[in-house]
């Protein structure tokens, strides 16, 4: 259906793609994995017509392709799913839905039929959004279902997805497996990329990895002995190997023995609005306490409160025994309490500056020099500091944050933290969109901050990683804190989302 | 910046060229509109200054064997004496004698002549500059006539046409500053205008009823102008109430702040003439009058002939451009402007940071107000009308981003120079002043444009990975 033929293009400084040939027939689905910067996304904007490639032959349907602008490959009925959510907050769901031109009856709004339409499109999904809901009312993980929904109401013969799970919950994303598959079983194509691999696992036909702007490995799981869904099992070192070119020993770094603490921070019956109600509980010096639960359970919101960004109605936080005001994030950064935000180009970095200023933003004060001068030797020393350390990659010291790549940007986050010195470390999916090497390195540090008596919280909407770097975790559901795992290490995932769906409803809250 | 592979040395020099030209664009416009400027005025110069009157002092002596008797002819103006006065001295340590001098009209030369033929003297030279040189008896008379040479220099690049430029636009170069701040925090500040008039008439109306008018002593007169100042601060400062606490676009705020500062100053001015009149006045005032010294030096003054407005600018630039680049407050405008929720939640007081800039942005309009006031020597309460516009433009063409968090106070100035510039390019060529807005709505226009471009710019040149 698309055949790419020697695709290249380059950027001023960069080659990004050299030579990528690559087909996706029709019924099939291909999984593209690689790190970021591998050159995925430069060959998503080229197949949808949103750039167009120096150099190779685009083939669709028979057909040589040169789309002059995604308009145009959307006609042909190629429809994308971009990371960046595209959809106005002001509209309700219903009204974005049907946004794109063609759905009205001659420009006359078909109400009662979109009304239909878009209930039967969330279905799908499984999702249970009202389709009058109005966009910016709804939590990250719906408004990213309701661009899936979008997309599949184009009944599109080719679905590109680019990271399309990075908010959603696992059960969401495995619907969306499941929609994936049956757009192929109806004879359309897509392409997924993602960087969990179970998900590419539970969608994809073939395999293909990118690295370096190069095709450099490809897997066809239909050719062998194929398992129960006829698709050969997925050998996730052998991809993640191809992916960095070198053979990670592990996916988590191994714990840094350090004793755990007394208590640090103690959340006592906090409640904020209808996602925090009642949550308790404590984190340890030199303890990492993972939040597990779904989209939507309030463990951001948990956190948001803790720092001082949300007020809440009840309860109250104490560190080190002392009652926190909780009135701005000011206040939480000077006593000692720092935010990694989940949207960490949305709510972590002034993208416009360079990676020195956001670093240096909240340690302002740290570099002052009389009545509010900043010392910027001061300053351009602590950084140059801590870029060594972190291995933050830049071209220069006043290179725009905006163009570094996601592992790169949350270490200067990290950055911005270590230097502050902070002893309540609050991770809101901290390698959210952050591919394996810097993924790694990200959690090294986490480790080491938890050695150096730190008290890391750590929210992740990814069962491993939530597990496998925590030294207990709760599971919060529905606003409440509903179970607590002892010892994540070799605690069961299943039990962990039966708890985070809130099968099983236990009063107490039931402890593995 | 990553070297691209395999480029030749020569392509990496153009793109680097085309990189550090796309970064000062707009240094890039000013030079090239100075250069257009000075093209287009490119005349025959005949200063009448008392370096020309030394060089013709010289001429004479070096014709003109002493004892050499000269008559030195000019007109009846300031500049006339200072050349005359230079000539005069210059033939003293020659040691050549002064016959007779005129200042006036053709006629006088006549009559002068006519004296010193009279008296019996003879005269061995006429010095004059080269309007004199071309009366009617200054040619005719017989003698030598030295004027001193004249030369082709662009009119626009002359020191005096220079200084008229700037000092003409240093208030909208000065409100420029606080609505950099302002439009670095993506708002805007539809009030400056109205705040320069409010601030003009409270300092003139204070002078004249609390501090004792025309006899008020210069420390009565300061007090009156940091009230118009601190009006005009506290304007600003509900605007960023209104903006922060209330959550208003500072585009309907400052838009309310716009209309209810210029009712006030009318009121005040209004209140002040009936005050002087005694009721029976009619109609609104162009201006309320404070005829004291002091009170116009500021605006009408000079240090070593440069005037005050645009040394008061140039501090004031530079002021603002280290409070931008070397200050923690600095740091939080851009900060807030870029990313506001990030911001936040890096612990920047954005409430606080808001607030300053509003007020900052007022106090800047109402010293521009004061200078203004000073002047005209009066506070004029239809004073800076439109004058946001024009602001906005400096600020704009100058590359501020409207959506915030972009922009330079050294762009600012470039910006309003370039306007500045531009107007008297257009007045020397004697494009009409309706006409100009042509020019300038296309100007504002461009800059948008080149703001909308940069981006993709910036995306083309550097691509995230």
């Amino acid at each position: 259906m698309l055949e790419l033929r020697r695709i290249s293009k380059s950027y001023p400084g960069v080659d990004a793609l050299r030579g990528v040939s690559l087909a996706v027939g029709a019924g099939e689905v291909l999984g593209l994995v690689g790190e970021n910067g591998a050159g995925k996304s430069t060959l998503i904007r080229i197949v949808s017509g949103a750039e167009r490639p120096d150099g190779g032959r685009i083939g669709f349907e028979g057909e040589p392709a040169a789309f002059a602008s995604p308009a145009d490959a959307r006609e042909r009925g190629i429809a994308v799913i971009h990371q960046e959510l595209s959809l106005v907050p002001q509209l309700s769901v219903r009204e974005n839905l049907f946004l794109g031109a063609g759905w009205s009856r001659r420009g006359i709004v078909r109400r009662r039929w979109e009304e239909r339409e878009a209930r039967r499109l969330l279905r799908l999904l499984e999702m249970d959004i009202d389709p009058d809901t109005r966009c910016s009312e709804l939590p990250l993980g719906a408004r990213q279902a309701v661009e899936i929904a979008k997309a599949l109401a184009l009944e599109p013969r080719l679905l590109i997805l680019d990271e399309p799970t990075a908010a959603l919950s696992p059960r969401e994303a495995r619907a969306l497996a499941r929609q994936v598959r049956e757009l192929a079983r109806r004879g359309a194509a897509a392409i997924y990329i993602s960087h969990r691999l179970e998900e590419i696992e539970a969608v994809a036909d073939r395999v293909a990895v990118l690295r370096d702007g190069e095709l450099v490995h490809g897997i066809d799981r239909r050719e062998p002995a194929a398992g129960d869904d006829g698709l050969a099992p997925l050998d996730r070192d052998e991809l993640i190997e191809a992916m960095v070119g070198r053979s990670l020993s592990a996916e988590f770094p191994p714990r840094i023995p350090g004793a755990v603490g007394g208590a640090r921070l103690e959340v006592r019956g906090l409640s904020a609005g209808r996602r925090v109600r009642d949550v308790s509980f404590d984190i340890r010096r030199g303890e990492i306490l993972g939040l597990a639960g779904l989209v939507g359970a309030g463990r951001t919101d948990v956190a948001r409160v803790i720092f001082g960004a949300v007020a809440p109605d009840r309860g109250e936080v104490r560190l080190d025994g002392a009652r926190l005001e909780l009135r701005s994030p000011r206040q939480a950064i000077r006593s000692g309490i720092c935010l990694l935000p989940e949207d960490r180009r949305g709510q972590g970095l002034v993208l416009s500056r360079s990676a020195r200023d956001n670093f240096a933003l909240p340690n302002l004060d740290r570099f002052r020099r009389l009545r509010g001068l900043v010392d910027r030797r001061r300053e351009g020393r602590a950084f140059s500091g801590w870029r060594e350390q972190l291995g933050i990659r830049l071209a220069r010291a006043g290179q725009r944050v905006a163009t570094l790549s996601g592992g790169n940007q949350q270490k200067v986050v990290i950055a911005r933290w270590l230097e502050r010195g902070a002893s309540v470390v609050l991770c809101d999916e901290p390698t959210r969109g952050i591919d394996v090497g810097a993924r790694y390195e990200i959690y090294e540090w986490i480790r080491r901050m938890a050695s150096e008596g730190k008290s890391v919280l750590l929210i992740s909407s990814e069962l491993e990683e939530v597990l496998g770097m925590s030294d207990r975790v709760l599971v919060m559901h529905d606003g409440r804190v509903r179970g607590e795992i002892a010892d994540p290490a070799s605690a069961d995932p299943a039990e962990v989302l039966r708890i985070a769906a809130g099968i099983g409803h236990s009063e107490e809250p039931s402890v593995a | 910046m990553p070297e691209r592979v395999g480029e030749s040395a020569a392509g990496r020099w153009r793109r680097r060229l085309l990189d550090l030209l796309g970064r000062n664009l707009s240094v890039v416009v000013l030079v090239l509109l100075c250069l257009i400027s000075s093209a287009a005025t490119w005349r025959e110069q005949n200063p009448i200054t008392s370096r020309s009157g030394a060089a013709v002092a010289r001429q004479v002596l070096e014709a003109c064997q002493a004892p050499c008797s000269v008559l030195v002819v000019a007109r009846d103006t300031e500049a006339d004496r200072v050349f005359v006065q230079a000539i005069e001295h210059g033939l003293d340590v020659g040691g050549a004698r002064i016959a007779g001098r005129v200042f006036g009209q053709p006629r006088d030369v006549r009559l002068e002549l006519e004296r010193i033929a009279g008296a019996g003297a003879s005269v061995d030279a006429i010095a004059t500059h080269r309007i004199g040189s071309e009366w009617g008896p200054v040619r005719t008379a017989g003698t030598p006539v030295f004027a001193p040479g004249s030369y082709r220099w662009p009119t626009f690049l002359t020191a005096r046409n220079l200084l008229n430029v700037v000092n003409q636009n240093a208030d909208i170069a000065i409100i420029a500053l606080g609505m950099t701040l302002v439009i670095l925090t993506a708002g805007i500040d539809l009030s400056v205008g109205s705040l320069l008039a409010l601030a003009g008439v409270i300092a003139a109306v204070t002078a004249q009823e609390w501090f004792g008018g025309g006899a008020a002593s210069p420390a009565g007169l300061l007090a009156a102008m940091l009230l118009g100042v601190a009006a005009a601060a506290l304007g600003g400062l509900l605007s960023g109430t209104m903006v922060t606490a209330f959550r208003v676009p500072p585009f309907v705020a400052t838009l309310g702040l716009m209309m209810l500062a210029r009712g006030l100053a009318l009121i005040l001015a209004v209140g002040h003439q009936r005050r002087l009149v005694g009721g029976g006045a009619e109609g609104t005032p162009e201006a309320v009058r404070v005829e004291a010294a002091v009170f116009a030096w500021l605006g009408n003054g000079a240090v070593l002939g440069v005037p005050n407005p645009i040394l008061l600018m140039l501090v004031l630039f530079v002021a603002a451009h280290l409070l931008m680049t070397r200050t923690m407050f600095g740091r939080y405008v851009y900060a807030v402007g870029g990313n506001v929720e990030a911001a936040r939640l890096s612990g920047v007081p954005v409430t606080a940071v808001l607030l300053a800039v509003y007020c900052l942005c007022g106090a800047f309009a109402g010293l521009a107000g004061i200078v203004d006031a000073s002047r005209f020597e009066g506070g004029r309460p239809n004073a800076g009308e439109l004058y946001e516009l024009q602001v906005i433009a400096a600020v704009v063409v100058g590359g501020a981003s409207l959506a915030g968090g972009r922009g330079r106070i050294a762009g600012t100035l470039i910006g309003a120079m370039i306007i500045a510039v531009i107007q008297n390019g257009l007045n020397i060529a004697g494009v009409a002043s309706y006409e100009q807005k042509v020019v300038f709505g296309a100007l504002i226009l461009a800059a948008v444009l080149l703001d909308r471009l940069q981006p993709r710019l910036g995306e083309f040149r550097r691509k995230p990975l």
